[in-house]
């Protein structure tokens, strides 16, 4: 079924604040495989100009797309969640997240189509931290597959 | 937010040094838990197969996770990517042994942009197919 057309340009609430821990960005850096001593150690991110060990690029998306769930699971909007698919994945940085940033994410619905009894929707995440400042914007595509012929 | 490389040592066509990441169950099972994304077709084979996929897949987000590796390796500071995106094209497919799968990872530059800045396209494959589409990053260096 088409979405609702009129969801374009809807903005949810902000979300609650997320409080960046050193832990959980050593977690993913592990769970990336990934060595770079800016994400575990203070004093290497300090190096590069940074307060505090900064989380990898993509590490963000587990806070964005936890803030699309209030899109995704609006029941006014309809989406069938259990057949979607992640379409397309985008990032701009002012900076990058850090230990210690309580972020805070506002989720617009910026399009919404139907293409061949698919249902694509497009939700951009804004970043802020505790100060206001913008973080990070995430634009993320959901592609909603069209159920088969019974 | 320095860069180690120079923007006046790279050229359109400059190659970034290529990588390749090792993709098991016992990835992807980590991953799940690193970010909170619990969907069954990460971890569990019958499920997936149950949605029509030919087994268990990784999480798009981890490709794309191991994808700028090969950029931020190279600037040293991860903090230099200002961009990021990517489409997700065809599903990295992990079978269930030692083995798993690989996705293997090339990058160049692609543009001089201004203010010291470059635009680098990747090139994300794995079994020999692309599963990474329209992957760019906009870098900030030295």
């Amino acid at each position: 079924m088409a979405l609702d057309q009129t969801f374009v340009g809807r903005t949810y609430p902000p979300t609650e604040p997320y409080e960046v821990g050193r832990e959980k960005i050593r977690e993913f850096a592990v769970a990336v495989g990934d060595e770079n001593p800016v994400y575990t150690d203070p004093e290497a991110a300090k190096a590069f100009g940074h307060q505090d060990v900064i989380a990898p690029p993509t590490f963000v998306f587990a806070i964005t797309f936890a803030a699309a769930g209030q899109v995704v699971e609006d029941p006014q909007l309809g989406l069938d969640y259990s057949r979607v698919v992640h379409g397309d994945q985008k990032f701009a940085y002012v900076r990058p997240v850090r230990a210690g940033d309580r972020l805070t994410v506002t989720s617009t619905i910026e399009a919404v189509k139907s293409l061949a009894g698919n249902d694509i929707i497009d939700i951009r995440g804004e970043v802020h931290d505790e100060s206001g400042e913008h973080v990070v914007t995430a634009w993320t595509k959901l592609v909603s597959r069209a159920p088969e012929e019974a | 937010m320095t860069a180690q490389i120079q923007y006046a040592d790279v050229e359109v066509g400059t190659e970034l040094p290529a990588a390749s990441f090792p993709v098991t169950r016992a990835t992807l099972v980590r991953y799940a838990g690193a970010s909170g994304d619990f969907n069954p077709i990460h971890w569990n084979e019958k499920f997936a197969k149950e949605v029509g996929l030919p087994d268990v897949i990784a999480h798009g987000m981890f490709t794309m996770a191991e994808a700028i590796r090969v950029v931020t390796d190279w600037t040293g500071d991860p903090g230099a990517v200002v961009e990021y995106g990517v489409r997700f094209t065809k599903p990295v497919v992990v079978p269930n042994d030692d083995q798993g799968a690989l996705i293997e990872v090339t990058a160049k530059v692609a543009a001089k942009l201004d203010d010291k800045r470059v635009r680098v396209d990747l090139t994300a494959m794995s079994a020999g197919q692309k599963v990474l589409g329209m992957s760019r990053a906009v870098v900030q260096l030295g």
